[in-house]
């Protein structure tokens, strides 16, 4: 396992050069997005509507933080630990292929479409703990721009963030065709009898 | 102080404690992992874990982000002064630790959008469960449970041919699809009997039990180690990695069912396990449970 830190936006060289079970660091800019920020982008994508941030010079971070504003009534970051990158499985190839986005970052990692997504154009999908709010707040060091918040709320609109080090960042998807969740999928589904003997051990005890 | 300012100020602050503070046996749990993890990768994931836990104590902020759709768990004794009145009271404490803590606006509606305070515009929300209870007080649970785990949970109407070992592979199935997704390690809640409903109920009530807690019931006692073990045989290990311990504890209640039915609910709890709560006097006497 090797571990990396990056500055961001990755070079396309960087994105190459990752590898499955690396963990890296990054520092730059990134922007959430979650469920609805992923259609609503694409709909003005669709629309040749003009985006408020460009999505390629940006990591993608699955997330819907809690944000407070400070007596200056400037935005701080509270709490902003990664959500469920499964659901973004609907929009995410499409998103990298219209935007180039490069770095998508989240957890619980992703599936076959987006896995091909990342080998066509590119890109790679970096695992963030689950629930880690706090450090994930600690390493965000400034709130740059928000956009959408009345249209879609604070969990769900666009914050683009300023990072140091922020990570570790566990790469499941790199650009080269691998899938560390699809592959531990498959052991865990293989693992399953032995699970049932268990099972069956005490049943039949009993 | 009114009775009534002394509930409101009780649930927010459960409502803040189960946000920022991870009940010690679930903090000794993750620790114990930590301790015993030799992959690299399990490690640092769980080190995250630990690191975040002692900060939201620490600073008194959520541990994530994720504060749940709020549920209240309501015991309300014979003589206890309020009653119905215990619902909008409730909601009013949910509206200021809202910004208070601040937990996340997190109902959504389809027609109305974000309600920004917790609150459900069609009445549905923050959830109850009620019940009634000999003597004078209440005690109130607060439950802040994030929506990630909420999403691998699973109901099961499975054909009673299946029998128990069904049910329990069921369980073992729910825990292997769920995989990384709803932030393991684990903590199992399950359901058997009763109705689609109350199997999920009583699946979700589970959670509340202690750490290491065991069905009173010897025999189902064993079917709780034994589904801890099964589940622990899967690969999964903290936030998925692949390695280290999956599952920190499994709960069954069992309820009677109709003959034509085999109800499994499951519902999972990611590692931030978070609830809290407080006794309240008919006199205001206020007494929190320290976990």
């Amino acid at each position: 396992m090797a571990i990396y830190r990056l500055n961001l936006p990755l070079s396309k060289d960087e994105v190459k050069s990752l590898k499955m079970g690396d963990n890296i660091y990054v520092s730059g800019n990134i922007v959430t997005a979650r469920d609805d920020a992923h259609k609503h982008a694409l709909e003005l994508y669709e629309k040749g509507e003009k985006l408020p941030v460009n999505f390629k010079e940006l990591a993608i971070y699955h997330c819907g933080p809690i944000m407070e504003k400070d007596q200056q009534e400037k935005w701080k970051v509270v709490a902003a630990g990664p959500t469920t990158s499964g659901r973004m499985e609907l929009f995410q190839d499409n998103f990298i292929e219209k935007f180039g986005t490069s770095l998508i970052i989240g957890k619980g990692g992703m599936g076959e479409r987006t896995t091909a997504a990342c080998r066509k154009f590119g890109a790679i999908y970096g695992m963030y703990t689950g629930g880690a709010a706090l450090l994930a707040a600690n390493q965000i060091k400034e709130v740059l721009e928000v956009h959408w918040f009345d249209l879609l709320g604070m969990p769900e609109c666009l914050w683009v963030l300023k990072v140091e080090d922020f990570g570790p960042l566990l790469v499941g998807i790199d650009s080269h065709g691998n899938n560390f969740f699809t592959l531990n999928k498959e052991k865990t589904k293989q693992s399953l009898p032995n699970a049932y003997k268990i099972i069956d051990e005490v049943l039949g005890a009993n | 102080m009114l009775l009534k300012q002394i509930i409101i100020d009780s649930t927010v602050e459960i409502l803040r404690r189960s946000a920022t503070k991870l009940p010690k046996p679930v903090m000794d749990a993750m620790v114990e992992i930590k301790n015993t993890t030799n992959d690299e990768g399990a490690l640092l994931q769980i080190q995250n874990i630990v690191d975040d836990a002692f900060l939201a104590m620490e600073e008194s902020k959520p541990m994530c982000q994720d504060t749940g759709i709020i549920s209240f768990t309501i015991e309300v004794g014979d003589h206890f002064p309020f009653k119905s009145e215990l619902k909008d009271i409730l909601k009013e404490a949910t509206i200021q630790a809202t910004t208070d803590i601040p937990l996340r606006p997190n109902v959504v509606d389809f027609f109305n959008g974000n309600s920004g305070n917790n609150i459900d515009s069609r009445g549905f929300l923050p959830y109850f469960y009620i019940d009634l209870i000999p003597g004078n007080d209440v005690k109130i649970t607060a439950m802040t449970k994030g929506g990630g785990s909420s999403n691998v949970s699973k109901l099961g109407m499975l054909k009673p041919g299946l029998g128990l070992k069904g049910a329990l592979q069921f369980v073992i199935e729910t825990v292997a699809e769920a995989g990384p997704s709803g932030c393991p390690p684990y903590r199992v809640g399950v359901g058997i009997g009763g109705g689609e409903d109350i199997c999920m109920t009583l699946a979700k009530k589970s959670l509340l039990k202690p750490i290491g807690y065991r069905n009173t019931d010897h025999k189902i006692a064993e079917l709780e180690e034994a589904l801890m073990k099964a589940c622990n045989e899967l690969p999964i290990g903290p936030m998925g990695v692949g390695a280290g311990k999956t599952v920190i504890d499994v709960n069954i209640n069992l309820a009677g069912r109709h003959p034509a039915s085999l109800p499994v609910g499951v519902v999972l709890s990611c590692w931030a396990l978070r609830h809290s709560s407080v006794k309240i006097t008919a006199e205001g006497d206020v007494e929190f449970t320290e976990y």
